[in-house]
């Protein structure tokens, strides 16, 4: 039931001399604080944290939670993001203490089982790619498009090349031509056509001697599978150029096809999307890369190898471009992707991605004669409507809808994005709904494109709160409690 | 695909249970041999009211939170993370959570070069952590960045040495306080040099040792970073962490990451948002400070708990035991004929013996008498070969610590 209760800050709770925990009595000799480290390092008083009794903490966080929407209480038909069922038995095989209870540099030998899992998992995610070589250690999709280009960055400069541009589709992630920055390579845009797949004579124009890395999401994120791909990537590699995957639609392709087939040399996966790490309001993510042979040398270290029937971590490998975080990986994560796919098998892969292309379309078609679909009527596992009509004629926006299904129980799509479609409004409904989910959402979709404007300006009606001002948020920042 | 994926056959749940719990017995946790190792992971305890909180699925399995109205929940469980970040550390504003402690140093210096674009010049001490040293080089390798490694040969950065560093071309000295060998830095001569000339001091800290040292804040800090593993969360054999970045009011608009701030809603209902979101990849593409979209989380959320859950007294409490501890510890050990302190310099809850013999050896022995003994350091610093680093937490007890100098004694008497 959701509780007003939770508003309240902890700071405000805060009640001098209250505390959850007691820490138990000193064992050894106790000196004086300053008799072991100098006066002037040490701090007069500890942090003003604030002091609250434990059954004032767990109910403050557990009314707060009834103020969020989840996947254990709602459909999230959020585009772009996969946000299907969390299975309960990765939370409970995450947590056995032979694999949480883990230091990351304890000895090769004294983690045997645990490399093996990883070890297993590079093999899994090399086959779905099609590639060769794999490294588990980027902790998000982003990062894991860093850690390419910066390997793709390596491998011209051992090859003698001096290619400084990466080629970025309109419709792609904001992460794609953040991470091209940040590994020194200039982004350039490349348009969409008219079918909202990439311009092939855009493309040309801009290919030449100076490009290094094409990035290109596909399925894109209009959900269409762009047909052009054989094309692009012999295009792209006639120039001396890599193809890279953004592989955030990986859900739509599972054991249907393989970027390594269709001519990708490198991708990343976010194994908290297609293989189900619960998104904990943000992360943690986790974005293993996998290459062709001709760019494994450049694979971060370390790498899982078995050797006579031993796993261990290898670290020397002298061309590799270095780590991009400290430790294995998000291991928690990989490990609930390990779990997800060991479930499935082979075949229920191939389901997954058969259902989540199937639902996205089920709802595409039941919406479509009400919504605009600027780009074709037949989707992957998710597609993008328009509420521009709606607007024009009603002056009811995508931020309406999105805002106005939160009242029938539903997430909001993901709108506004991608850019190249106006009042985009973004849905995947992954392969875990049932039709009878997917029908109400589709009735409810329907049924507001009758509703009165000025109640739609003004949705959620229903939820604890409505409309946050974010301008004021952003003019006037209040980051931290201040008393 | 004209074939299947060459993938492993499905399982049930149940033969999936035995599977993991198979591989699961095959590993030797903190539980089956006693945990002395650190080096930016520790095996502190962890409150049940931790797992409690973050273990309700509206938390767990609720997306990021752009959507307010449907996640007010994680917003002000987030913005009092930022609060309790602001109220540990000292300083003014605290982003919602990066990946880990070391990506949180290159973060730092990407932000740094944001702030100062014209300074090129990054010192870092060689008593960072290997790995987060790595992690820079590695996300700076492109960025037209020089990075001057400064050595510690005593087990600690000698502020003499950064001064005869510091120019107009220096972006910015980055150290760890207590540093990867345990050690303290002369932050407060430190911090004074870079602020004498115009560099930011970017402090990578350990959120516990904060219950006795003096937070960054309070010695002049201008960035201060941390891995935040030690506040609630398992090991897990390196992740998913905690990436804590904090920062003066001056650079908010620079700060990487997800902020979440106060509002009002349309009935004038205080409320919580994402902000300054213009700083961010979704807006900024290729502008952006950083590409970071994805963040961590619940392990903020988790942070949070275990903060609260503490509360200064236990914060303080939890600090003196892990200090009380490694000294005690240390002292015993010294007993072992043969083993000696590595450095003679102040340090909280790690330290670094010398032993006679073959570290590789004695630490595999010491393995199979019970103990995860400690790093050999060797790995990362070929002057240190003989070198083994120690850490303590609260957990560690009296009889567990005079086993393993027992043991250390047994084992070079052979």
């Amino acid at each position: 039931m959701q509780s007003d209760l939770g508003t309240e800050l902890l700071f405000e709770m805060s009640h001098a001399g209250r505390r959850c925990q007691r820490v138990p009595a000193c064992d050894v000799p106790v000196r004086g604080v300053t008799s072991l480290l100098p006066a002037d390092a040490v701090a007069d008083a500890p942090p003003p944290l604030p002091e609250v009794g434990e059954i004032d903490l767990i109910r403050h966080f557990v009314n707060l939670s009834t103020r969020n929407m989840c996947i254990d209480t709602n459909f999230y038909p959020l585009g772009s993001c996969t946000m299907k069922y969390n299975p309960k038995r990765h939370e409970r095989l995450a947590a056995l203490g032979g694999l949480a209870d883990l230091h990351p540099l304890q000895a090769d030998a004294s983690c045997q089982g645990m490399l093996q899992m990883l070890f297993e998992m590079q093999n899994i995610l090399a086959e779905i790619a099609g590639l060769d070589a794999v490294s588990l250690q980027p902790a998000a999709g982003a990062q894991g498009e860093l850690t390419a280009l910066l390997v793709a960055a390596a491998y011209f400069r051992d090859r003698g090349e001096k290619r400084n541009r990466v080629l970025i589709p309109d419709s792609a992630h904001g992460t794609n031509p953040a991470s091209a920055a940040i590994a020194g390579f200039d982004a350039v845009s490349i348009k969409s056509n008219e079918r909202g797949l990439v311009d092939m004579s855009d493309l040309k124009s801009k290919l030449d001697d100076h490009a290094a890395v094409f990035m290109i999401t596909n399925p894109n994120t209009l959900g269409l599978f762009d047909t052009q791909i054989a094309d692009i990537t012999k295009l792209v590699h006639e120039h001396g150029a890599l193809v890279y995957l953004d592989g955030a639609n990986m859900n739509a392709i599972l054991g249907i096809t393989r970027p390594g087939d269709f001519g990708v040399d490198m991708m990343h996966y976010n194994v908290h999307k297609t293989f189900t790490g619960p998104h904990g309001a943000g992360g943690p993510g986790s974005g293993p890369i996998a290459v062709r042979t001709n760019l494994a040398p450049f694979l971060p270290c370390p790498v899982v190898v078995q050797e006579s029937g031993a796993y261990r971590l290898d670290f020397q490998r002298p061309k590799a471009i270095g780590r991009v975080r400290s430790f294995f990986g998000n291991v928690g994560i990989l490990l609930r992707g390990y779990c997800y796919i060991r479930t499935l098998g082979p075949d229920g892969l191939k389901e997954v991605t058969q259902n989540a292309v199937l639902n996205a379309n089920y709802v595409l078609a039941r919406i479509k004669g009400a919504f605009e679909v600027p780009y074709g009527d037949r989707c992957m596992h998710e597609f993008v409507a328009s509420a521009r009509g709606l607007k024009r004629e009603k002056r009811t926006s995508a931020m309406d809808i999105a805002k106005r299904l939160l009242d029938y129980g539903f997430h909001a799509p993901t709108v506004y994005f991608p850019l190249v479609v106006p009042e985009a409004i973004m849905i995947e409904p992954t392969e875990t709904e049932s039709r009878k989910t997917l029908d109400a959402f589709a009735d409810a979709l329907l049924e507001m494109r009758q509703a009165d404007a000025d109640f739609m300006h003004q949705a959620p009606h229903t939820l604890a709160i409505s409309r946050p001002d974010e301008i004021k948020a952003a003019k006037e920042p209040i980051l931290r409690w201040k008393g | 695909m004209q074939r299947p994926l060459n993938v492993p056959p499905a399982m049930a749940e149940m033969e999936l249970q035995q599977h993991m719990e198979g591989l699961a017995r095959q590993n030797q946790s903190a539980d089956q041999a006693v945990c002395f190792l650190g080096g930016g992971s520790y095996d502190h305890f962890i409150p049940a009211a931790v797992d409690a909180v973050s273990s309700r699925s509206e938390f767990y399995t609720a997306y990021t939170p752009y959507q307010a109205e449907a996640s007010q929940g994680s917003l002000q469980a987030f913005f009092e993370y930022q609060t309790l970040i602001c109220q540990l550390t000292g300083m003014d504003v605290a982003n919602a959570s990066l990946y880990e402690g070391g990506s949180a140093v290159a973060e730092a210096v990407l932000m740094a070069l944001s702030i100062h674009a014209e300074r090129r010049k990054v010192l870092i001490a060689d008593s960072v952590h290997p790995e987060y040293r790595q992690t820079l080089a590695t996300y700076a390798a492109n960025l037209h960045t020089e990075i001057v490694t400064l050595p510690a040969p005593e087990g600690f950065l000698d502020p003499g040495l950064v001064k005869k560093h510091l120019d107009d071309r220096t972006l910015c000295v980055i150290v760890q306080h207590p540093n990867f060998f345990g050690h303290l830095e002369e932050v407060q001569e430190l911090s004074a040099a870079c602020q004498k000339n115009g560099v930011l001091f970017v402090v990578s800290f350990d959120p516990i040792s904060l219950g006795v040292l003096k937070r960054p804040g309070q010695y002049g800090a201008d960035i201060a970073v941390a891995e935040g593993q030690c506040l609630g969360n398992p090991m897990a054999f390196g992740g998913p962490y905690l990436g804590i970045m904090a920062c003066r009011d001056t650079y908010v608009r620079k700060i990487p990451g997800r902020l979440v701030g106060q509002t009002v809603d349309r009935h004038g209902k205080r409320c919580w948002v994402l902000t300054l979101q213009t700083r961010e990849q979704h807006i900024r593409r290729e502008k952006a400070t950083s590409n970071i979209c994805t963040n961590q989380g619940l392990f903020a959320l988790r942070a949070a708990v275990y903060l609260s859950a503490l509360g200064p007294q236990g914060l303080k409490e939890t600090a003196e035991l892990c200090l009380h501890k490694a000294h005690y510890l240390a002292t015993q050990v010294q007993n072992v004929p043969g083993v000696k302190l590595r450095f003679a310099r102040p340090f909280f809850k790690e330290f670094v013996i010398q032993v006679p013999g073959a570290v590789p050896t004695v630490l595999e022995r010491l393995l199979k008498a019970g103990y995860h003994a400690g790093l050999p350091l060797g790995r990362w610093y070929k002057d240190l070969e003989k070198c083994i680093s120690i850490a303590v937490t609260e957990k560690r007890t009296r009889q567990e610590m005079d086993g393993l100098v027992a043991a250390l004694a047994a084992e070079l008497k052979k």
